[in-house]
């Protein structure tokens, strides 16, 4: 297991190189550099630049120099724990992206907290009352919460909201602690705004999960061990939560690690739309306004999200699973 | 010969599966009597019913399979105490048929590969059986399960105790099911095929081991299998089953040396002998196993039958009467009781 577990580890630092050079390419893909869209914008304000300050600006950012000294300069400076300053925003990057992923982790971990406690009771007993009234119920809820389109439940809700209740749901915060330092009030001013959030974004997932669960636990439901357990005199629902629950959960559980930079990433569109504090209206903005090393940043945070996410599964996986352990070992 | 009263004594049992296509009536009036310490044998092809009925004595048959009619009666204290209690009559999951379930009456499964879970250990396994019915601490539960692994023949009992089945061998999953079966020494032991899915030499020695605790423990056994052979070598009594129904019963050797329903005879003129002529096809029955929604009027094996008597065989159905002072058969070979309507 501790072998393992160090085998996975040592891969780290490998995976985060690739992870990085494809993220620096990335932000590098699109045509023109931030300087371009600096002065465009700039222009169209009404004001000229010199082409000096243009020179200057350029060789301030290593803008003139080639990629792989661009590389070099911007991975060093982020080892070293220099984030760098948001051209757009003229701020350090650190204090940008701080706070809000503070909250982007927060809202993630409730949402998945609501996802699994909502969605793994549903497919449980959608499984073990296969075809009853409630069982189709579920079934036609999971459908819808997968059909549609996260944004529009958010929309729909949002405007359902306000119109017979004349509040409105967005943000995750009142308006008057928005711009508050961090109190207690303000703390829960935020589990009072969470839940609504949580819930749009975790719909589909639920939808999602719960029906994995159902298919699983039907195929584990048939499995002749079932019989076994019953011929030992166990109860049912004993039986059914101690085998084939913990086999239909055993695949759901790798997953787990996947959530991680997910949550992160949140849904862009959800986020945009309610107007939320999180990570993915940043990266969104960053994206468009050329902003490369915010966006980088954000690229390489997600990245390293995603290789820890996926270091927890194995480690879960091979924990619950007697199987791979040995496989592994 | 007056019999002691019967451990177990199975009386028109009948289980039908409601499918979508019809109803399988895979069990279809069924009755044999069990005595203490005595080892039956089950036989039948494959398909005749054999599991749904050990399955129904143990009130383990799933939807959409549900027991239609008939009386299991089983007798734990051999007439002393309360006297016979009907399964029948109690709800499957209810508290009494479990406590009856894995301490009176043990199953070893078809499928000893699956029958145990891949993700617990065998030792966790066997010592819910015993935790689910005595009233022991884990560590003496360990320490009993350490001791059956040790009387069904595991090497190393105190490590395989932590062993995951898939890390057995065939025939060491197939005694640690045995321990399992064995954990609160039942008074009946039932062995679905227990020996199909392993080799020949291993297959002998689990027929040993069985033998031998079967005559430890006086536990009393019901040996299904569709292998003639197996049960020359393990039974005492024998139940011929065709089509959910009950041909011939009668002690093993009535049945091999003087079989007297045609499906027995057919059934063992099928089967090699040492006498049988080496590269002459062996005779087969005629015919084949009629589908199961498609069930014959009368009696289920006159399609089949060498010595079928026309307007009666598939007019009426015989039921089960005594024949002889030892065997009884369905067949109006022997008799006329024919079941109503
Ligand atoms: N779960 C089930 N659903 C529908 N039919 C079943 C089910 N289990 C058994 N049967 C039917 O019952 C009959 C007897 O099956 P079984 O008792 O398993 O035979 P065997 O003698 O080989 O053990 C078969 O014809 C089968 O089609
Ligand atoms: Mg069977």
């Amino acid at each position: 297991m501790l072998q393992y577990i160090i085998k996975r580890l040592l891969l780290l630092p490998f995976l985060l190189f690739i992870f990085s050079v494809i993220a620096f390419a990335l932000i590098q893909a699109p045509p023109g550099d931030f300087v371009t869209s600096y002065i465009a914008e700039l222009a169209a304000g009404g004001s000229a630049v010199e082409q000096a300050q243009i020179d200057a600006l350029r060789e301030q950012y290593g803008l003139d120099q080639p990629m792989t000294v661009q590389y070099v300069k911007w991975i060093t400076r982020i080892l070293q724990g220099d984030l760098g300053v948001s051209l757009d925003w003229k701020k350090p990057n650190a204090e940008l992206i701080g706070e809000r992923l503070a909250l982007t982790l927060l809202l993630g971990l409730f949402t998945f907290i609501f996802t699994w406690a909502v969605a793994i009771p549903i497919g449980i007993y959608s499984a073990t009352h296969q075809y009853s009234a409630l069982d189709y119920f579920f079934t036609i809820f999971n459908y819808f919460g997968i059909a549609t389109p996260t944004f529009m439940t958010a929309l729909v809700v949002m405007w359902l909201a306000f119109k017979y209740f004349g509040v409105s749901v967005t943000g995750l915060f009142s308006p008057e602690y928005i711009d508050a330092p961090w109190s207690w009030a303000k703390f829960m001013d935020l589990l009072s705004h969470i839940w609504f959030p949580m819930v749009i974004l975790g719909l589909d997932g639920t939808a999602r999960l719960a029906r994995v669960m159902r298919a699983n636990l039907l195929d584990e439901l048939k499995k002749p061990y079932m019989e076994m357990a019953r011929a030992k005199g166990m109860s049912e629902w004993r039986l059914v939560m101690k085998y084939p629950v913990r086999l239909a959960l055993n695949p759901l559980i790798s997953t787990i690690g996947w959530y991680l930079p997910l949550l992160f990433s949140g849904s862009v569109i959800v986020a945009t739309v309610l107007n939320l504090p999180t990570i993915g209206p940043l990266l969104l903005r960053a994206l468009i306004t050329q902003d490369m090393f915010l966006a980088g940043i954000i690229i390489l945070i997600y990245c390293g999200l995603a290789i820890i996410g996926t270091l927890i599964s194995d480690i879960l996986l091979a924990w619950i699973d007697p199987r791979i352990r040995m496989e592994e070992s | 010969m007056s019999n002691p009263t019967p451990l177990l004594s199975v009386r028109n049992l009948k289980t039908y599966f409601d499918l979508d296509e019809g109803q399988v009536k895979a069990v279809d009036g069924v009755s044999f009597d069990v005595q203490p310490g005595q080892v039956v044998g089950i036989v039948g092809e494959s398909g005749c019913g054999k599991s749904v009925t050990i399955k129904s004595v143990l009130r383990i048959i799933q939807p959409p399979g549900r027991l239609v009619e008939g009386e299991i009666l089983f007798n734990p204290d051999n007439g002393g105490g309360q006297g016979p209690i009907d399964l029948a009559k109690f709800d499957p999951n209810s508290k009494q048929m479990r406590a009856i379930r894995g301490k009176d009456i043990a199953l070893i499964p078809q499928e000893p590969m699956a029958a145990f879970s891949p993700v617990h250990t065998i030792g966790n396994q066997i010592m819910e059986a015993i935790l689910l019915h005595q009233p022991v601490t884990k560590k003496e539960a360990r320490q009993i399960t350490i001791e059956r692994l040790r009387e069904v023949g595991v090497p190393s009992p105190q490590d395989r105790i932590d062993a995951y089945s898939w890390e057995l061998s065939g025939g060491l999953r197939q005694r640690a099911m045995i321990a399992m079966a064995l954990a609160c020494n039942p008074k009946l032991l039932i062995a679905d095929e227990p020996t199909t899915a392993i080799d020949v030499t291993t297959q002998a020695q689990i027929l040993n081991l069985l033998r031998n605790l079967q005559q430890q423990h006086n536990t009393a056994i019901i040996f299904i299998t569709h292998d003639l052979g197996v049960i020359a070598q393990i039974a005492d009594y024998v139940v011929v089953m065709y089509l959910g129904r009950v041909m011939e019963t009668g002690p093993v050797d009535d049945i091999f040396h003087a079989p007297q329903h045609p499906y027995t005879r057919a059934l063992l003129e099928s089967i090699p002998t040492i006498q049988s002529a080496p590269r002459e096809p062996l005779p087969t029955i005629a015919g084949s196993i009629p589908h199961p929604f498609n069930r014959p009027p009368g009696c289920p094996f006159f399609p089949r039958c060498p010595d079928f008597i026309p307007d009666t065989c598939n007019a009426q159905t015989p039921t089960l009467q005594p024949i002889n002072q030892r065997q009884s058969a369905s067949c109006f070979l022997y008799h006329d009781e024919a079941e109503e309507n």
